[in-house]
């Protein structure tokens, strides 16, 4: 059984989908790798994250992934979980975001607007949602697949996304099987 | 003086005697722990790991996702040290420690074999899957009716009351259903089916004319106290340590029950070597040990020993146990050690979603599923010609959250907000029949750590099997088809042996010590003295978890010894 099937019947026995199983995959399911040289991201790499995060997710009537450090959490996943190989087309791929950038709106990321960061990620996300329908199993993940999966792992695990975005109760003490929803409802988040 | 040192041996052997010794501590460990030192036996308990105190080290289980540094994903130390550990669904940031190393604990795959190990006290009864279920005479009889390996020397009539014994201590929920395959056990309440669970159930329940069940999953989750643990708590984070003590392990239960009458010695960082045989007597006399922190060696004796090692583990100490009465291994004149391993093949299924009750949901994480029990070869009516034996499901429903979408921004966020359509899987766990020449051999060549040999282990699954597996499959999409769910997508992900984690088999019971290694009540043929009541002594492995049935064989046999030994027959 691999990973993906894994959190496929752990999703199973907490009674969930196996949609979105994924979002761990790059992280932490790749095959072995030898370890690498230490991946130290700088704050300014966080910082830059920080903002690509929050156009994923942004601060709503709930907070947005900056509010969550999502940054901090990609930084962390990228030194501590990525294979030598993913952490290449990571740290790549935050170039490759500001060469795009410069190239679609005349300026960096972090000189665009919303609007220009919001219209430049949608490009990536249909661009990294081509590449990863075509790749073979063993190709590496697009770099902006890898930016979004850890902004969505990172920001509904935090506090913030738990607790906020989501509904989160640490200790339930009881199951109810069949109880009421209505539509706008949170979801819980474990 | 001339006597001097006799005596100081004297004086060592005095102290490192017992009424009884018990190797290993996990499941059936714990048990014969509790049996033994209740009947009033001063008992030795040797675990080969550390120590783990319930509650007290369970860790990160009560910190909250975000806490946890890598919210519960894998490291690359985690990949790079334990590839092989790292795989199992339970193997997560805060359950981690609970696994062996797999560099410090090598073995050798002669074919692909996932060996999942807990070396500590407690083993792997910490992170167990908890589901429970009693075998019944289709079982029992199987050997004996379609030839594969040798008849149990038992049947469930002589088992039944050793479920009924231990099953109200063990905790376990679950509804009575009457299913001569599945016999009830003693149960809590259950644990609710949520909406969609319930839908399917009456689908499937009144959609097929075999007799076939979807019924609740039978855990040791308690639902109601159980003297002073739990009850459950539903935060579904079992296999980390519950520090409600919300599910039976040894560390919640019978280590602790063993510990309060004052007859128990808990040893860990104790590795057993081998046993010592008395050929004169023709029983073990005890066992020695590596002290795992020390280095030293030591011996330990006993009147009745107990190997509760693990199905793995039980055969690797046989087999080092070499002596002039036994060249081949402890008890292995049959040549039956470490032979005949089995496990259940799992890992098919199929999943479906649902478009109704989309205004309703669930409270509380349900550390338990559904099942639905075996429903082929129970008769002429239901009697397959493709494979023999049978299979059964475990699955369940929810409104998974997506956590995935296309696009970004405010929509996207939006969309991962709320939870989607109702789904439901099942997947199956098959029985694997006992084949002689799926083993485990000891590599004299390849030492671990301690200068011990290790095991080679070679082991598939058959053509039985996996002619099984494809109406495994099938039926599960049939039952989802017939319930009226959509987009049903089946999947095999073919996991190898061992990756269920219900090794089994390696010192089977039989009525002929020229073809098995145990008794009727688990005694080594050869040397009366020795029980051996965790995986290794089954003689096939039906498809239903395992544990609970290791557990009641383990209170039969201890009461069994006690007898044997207030008799003098010991």
């Amino acid at each position: 059984m691999n990973r993906r099937d894994a959190l496929a019947r752990v999703a199973l026995l907490l009674g969930g989908t196996v949609v979105g199983a994924e979002v761990f995959l790059t992280g932490c399911g790749a095959p072995d790798k030898k370890y690498g040289a230490t991946v130290d991201l700088t704050p300014d790499d966080i910082s830059f994250l920080d903002e690509v995060a929050e156009t994923i997710i942004p601060a709503t009537t709930t907070p947005g992934a900056k509010d969550a450090k999502v940054g901090e959490f990609m930084a962390r996943i990228v030194k501590d979980c990525y294979s030598d190989e993913d952490q290449k087309i990571f740290l790549q791929g935050m170039g490759k975001l500001d060469a795009a950038s410069k190239a679609k709106n005349g300026k960096s990321f972090l000189d665009s607007d919303a609007t220009q960061r919001h219209d430049l990620l949608v490009d990536l996300d249909k661009e990294q949602k081509d590449y990863m329908s075509k790749k073979k199993d063993a190709d590496p993940s697009h770099y902006f697949r890898m930016m979004k999966e850890l902004t969505l792992w990172g920001y509904f695990t935090s506090e913030p996304g738990a607790t906020k975005t989501l509904r989160y109760v640490a200790v339930p003490g009881r199951y109810e099987g069949c109880i009421p929803y209505k539509k706008g409802d949170k979801a819980w988040a474990t | 003086m001339p006597g001097d040192s006799l005596m100081v041996n004297n004086k060592a052997a005095a102290q490192n005697t017992y009424d009884a010794i018990v190797v290993g501590s996990g499941i059936s460990g714990g048990w014969a722990a509790k049996e033994l030192c209740e009947k009033g036996l001063k008992t030795l308990v040797l675990e080969r790991g550390r120590n783990v105190v319930h509650i007290k080290d369970y860790g990160d289980t009560t910190k909250d996702p975000w806490e946890l540094p890598h919210r519960n994903g894998h490291d690359r130390a985690d990949r790079e040290d334990s590839p092989i550990q790292s795989k199992c669904y339970a193997y997560d940031e805060v359950s981690a420690h609970f696994f062996v190393n797999d560099k410090e604990n090598p073995y050798t795959q002669i074919k692909s074999f996932d060996w999942i190990r807990g070396y500590h006290v407690g083993g792997r009864s910490l992170m167990w899957g908890r589901q429970c279920y009693r075998w019944s005479d289709l079982d029992f009889g199987a050997n004996a009716r379609d030839g594969h390996g040798v008849d149990w020397p038992i049947r469930y009539a002589d088992i039944e009351r050793w479920y009924d014994y231990i099953e109200p201590f063990v905790g376990i929920n679950g509804s009575a259903e009457g299913l001569p395959q599945l016999p009830d056990s003693k149960f809590m309440p259950a644990m609710e089916m949520n909406c969609l669970e319930k839908y399917v159930a009456e689908k499937i329940n009144t959609g097929f004319t075999d007799g076939r069940r979807m019924i609740h999953g039978r855990s040791a989750n308690h639902t109601q106290k159980v003297g002073d643990r739990g009850p459950c708590q539903y935060r579904d984070k079992c296999h980390q340590g519950c520090p409600f003590g919300g599910y039976f392990s040894s560390n919640s239960a019978t280590l602790p029950a063993a510990m309060k009458t004052g007859n128990m010695t808990l040893r860990p960082y104790s590795i057993v070597l081998e046993l010592l045989y008395d050929k004169d007597r023709k029983k073990a006399s005890g066992v020695r040990i590596l002290d795992a922190e020390t280095g030293k060696t030591e011996e330990f004796y006993a009147k009745i020993v107990f190997l509760n090692a693990s199905t793995l583990g039980t055969a690797s100490i046989l087999l080092n146990s070499v002596s002039d009465a036994f060249p081949n291994g402890f008890g292995n004149s049959s040549g039956q050690v470490g032979h005949n391993l089995m496990d259940h093949h799992y890992g098919v299924g199929a999943n479906g979603e649902y478009d109704g009750f989309q205004d309703q949901y669930y409270y509380g994480r349900r550390p338990n599923g559904i099942y639905i029990p075996r429903f082929r070869n129970l008769n002429e009516k239901t009697k397959r010609s493709d494979y023999v034996r049978g299979f059964g499901y475990q699955g369940g429903a929810g409104r998974g959250r997506a956590d995935y979408a296309d696009g970004v921004g405010v929509q996207l966020k939006e969309q991962l907000t709320e939870p989607g359509n109702w789904g439901m899987g099942i997947g199956s766990w098959g029985e694997c029949l006992p084949y002689f020449e799926n083993k485990a051999t000891l590599n004299k060549d390849k030492k671990d750590k301690w200068g011990l040999p290790t095991l080679d282990i070679d082991c598939e699954f058959k053509d039985n099997e996996k002619a099984m597996r494809k109406d495994m499959m099938n039926s599960a999409a049939e039952m989802l088809e017939k319930a009226g769910l959509k987009n049903i997508s089946t999947y095999d992900s073919a996991p190898a042996p061992g990756f269920c984690i219900h090794e089994m088999g390696t010192a089977r019971m039989g009525k002929d010590p020229r073809t098995s290694v145990l008794n009727k009540w688990n005694q080594v043929h050869e040397s009366k003295n020795v029980f051996i009541t965790d995986g290794a002594c089954m003689a096939s492995s039906a498809c239903q978890n395992p544990s609970l049935t290791y557990m009641a064989l383990t209170a039969r046999a201890a009461d069994y010894a006690v007898g044997e030994l207030k008799k003098g027959n010991l």
